[in-house]
């Protein structure tokens, strides 16, 4: 699984972080930081929560 | 429960609607799956409207909540024009198109529809800004006129002054509240905030209601204010609030008194869910009934009603979360600040650009806001969530 996020449509609540800490930061902005590109299928459930959390939809998993 | 759950029906193809039908799909239901819209467009995300698609910045289609061919992966039978008309809970169908749709479960995510000034219907050149739409329409009209009247300093209504003073729009802001968001933000921020749009040029008529607007042959030509001053102007944004998009469902028996009322657990009867902006239900946490506009309200719920229709029992009780864009600034929320008498900066400072500031009443934290901090608000929120007892050190 590959993680892309859209920078610019970004809105910064964190949600993605929420959901799975060991993927996602966020910068000083607010902004998301994929901490670890393409994580593990362990982390599956949660990254794809994450990406449905996503207020501005801005997580896309590749294949999707 | 599960069993006998093969059709399930959604009115309402917004963000709450799409990410139920979505939501369902990943967690393991299998039978037919139909999403009713009232608008032809496969269904968009609103926040971006009063932001980078009335900035221009964005076309339309970068709106789009779900890549078309996705519909069909995931079986999603989405109906673009299909407002559904009415609902009858005993017999579990839903009238659409002149035809009775049977459903097993059916969620109401119908969402809002502003509210109008009276007397205002047909009058060209009165805007409101929910749909796609009425962002294009509103644009166009901006931009050709050059000087645009607000009405209403909410969220919306801030927020969309801020996006045309960046389209070099001359912009009239108009809210009986003396500073824009005071209700929702308290009178520190709501005074930062009038400041802030001072100092981009926004011409704010504050403390003053609308008592009426001007016309000449059915087209607006001004906005006469609660002190007699009229404003001229040949557009205006009517953005004073909405009210939940439940008129199709009267006489079916649900409570409609706020929105479609529901139990902690988003069930408004046997079969029926809500979910989104016209959703209002039993919060645990809080011990009252809420109805709550906000972006990831939609999605949270949703989610939460997906899990109930196939069998699970855990009652919905969020912390809220809503943001604003306003010119440089990122207003974010976390949890309650209204109805609240304490209020403290807890980490950087208003004149430094960026804090965070904490609302609190009977000695509990109760809500959070950042002020170009996101950041250092995602450590607020636990406070939020835990409704922490307010801090002693810091003052009231
Ligand atoms: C301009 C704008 C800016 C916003 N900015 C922010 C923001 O910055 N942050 C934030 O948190 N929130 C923001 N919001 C609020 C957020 O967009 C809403 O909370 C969210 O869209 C709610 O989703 P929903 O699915 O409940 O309702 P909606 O998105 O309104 O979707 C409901 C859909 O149901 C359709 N419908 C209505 N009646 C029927 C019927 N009888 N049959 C079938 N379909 C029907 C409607 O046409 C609509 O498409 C903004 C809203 C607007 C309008
Ligand atoms: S959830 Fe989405 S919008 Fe929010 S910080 Fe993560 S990527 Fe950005």
């Amino acid at each position: 699984m590959m993680i892309e996020v859209e920078i610019d449509q970004c809105v910064g609540g964190g949600q993605c972080v929420m959901a799975a800490p060991d993927v996602f930061d966020q910068d000083d902005d607010g902004l998301v930081v994929v901490l670890d590109e393409n994580p593990g299928p362990d982390r599956a459930d949660d990254v794809a929560l994450a990406a449905r959390l996503c207020p501005a939809r801005a997580i896309r998993l590749a294949g999707t | 429960m599960t069993a006998a759950l093969r059709r399930v029906v959604i009115a309402g193809a917004g963000a709450a609607g799409l990410t139920a039908a979505e939501s369902l799909r990943a967690d393991g239901f299998d039978g037919e799956l139909t999403l009713l819209g009232a608008e032809p467009h496969r269904p968009y995300d609103r926040p971006p409207l009063s932001k980078q698609l009335l900035a221009g910045a964005w076309a339309p289609d970068r709106l789009e909540l779900l890549a078309g061919h996705r519909y069909d992966e995931l079986g999603i039978d989405w109906r673009p024009s299909s407002a559904a008309t009415s609902v009858s809970v005993p017999d579990r169908t839903v009238r659409v198109a002149g035809a009775d749709l049977p459903y097993d479960a059916l969620l109401v995510a119908t969402g809002v529809r502003p509210r109008t000034l009276p007397g205002t219907a047909g009058l060209a050149g009165v805007h409101v800004l929910r749909t796609l739409d009425d962002t294009v329409a509103f644009q166009a009209a901006a931009r050709s006129t050059g000087r645009v009247v607000v009405v209403g300093a909410g969220f919306l209504g801030a927020e969309t002054a801020a996006t045309l003073r960046g389209l070099d729009v001359a912009v009239t802001l108009v809210d009986p509240a003396p500073a824009p968001l005071l209700r929702q933000v308290g009178p520190v921020v709501a005074g930062l905030l009038a400041r802030l749009h001072a100092e981009h040029g926004v011409d704010l008529r504050l403390g003053t209601g609308v008592a009426g607007l001007t016309s000449d042959d059915g087209r607006v030509t001004g906005v006469r204010l609660a002190d007699g001053t009229i404003v001229p102007t040949t557009c205006v944004l009517v953005a004073i609030g909405s009210v939940p998009a439940t008129d199709w469902l009267a006489g079916s028996g649900l409570d409609l008194a706020d929105g479609v009322g529901c139990d902690a657990r988003c069930r408004a009867a046997p079969g029926v869910f809500a979910a989104g902006d016209v959703a209002r239900w039993f919060h645990r946490g809080r011990g009252e009934s809420v109805r709550i506009e906000h972006r990831t309200n939609a999605t949270e719920q949703a989610m939460a009603v997906s899990r109930a229709m196939l069998g699970a029992d855990d009652p919905y009780q969020p912390v809220p979360y809503v943001w604003s864009d306003q010119y440089d600034v990122k207003l974010q929320v976390y949890g309650r600040l209204t109805g609240t008498d304490r209020f403290t900066v807890v980490s950087g400072s208003p004149d430094d650009g960026r804090f965070v500031a904490l609302y609190g009443s009977d000695g509990r934290v109760t809500g959070a806001l950042g002020w170009r901090s996101a950041r250092e608000l995602l450590r607020a929120r636990a406070m939020v969530a835990e409704a922490a007892p307010w801090p002693d050190a810091a003052p009231a």
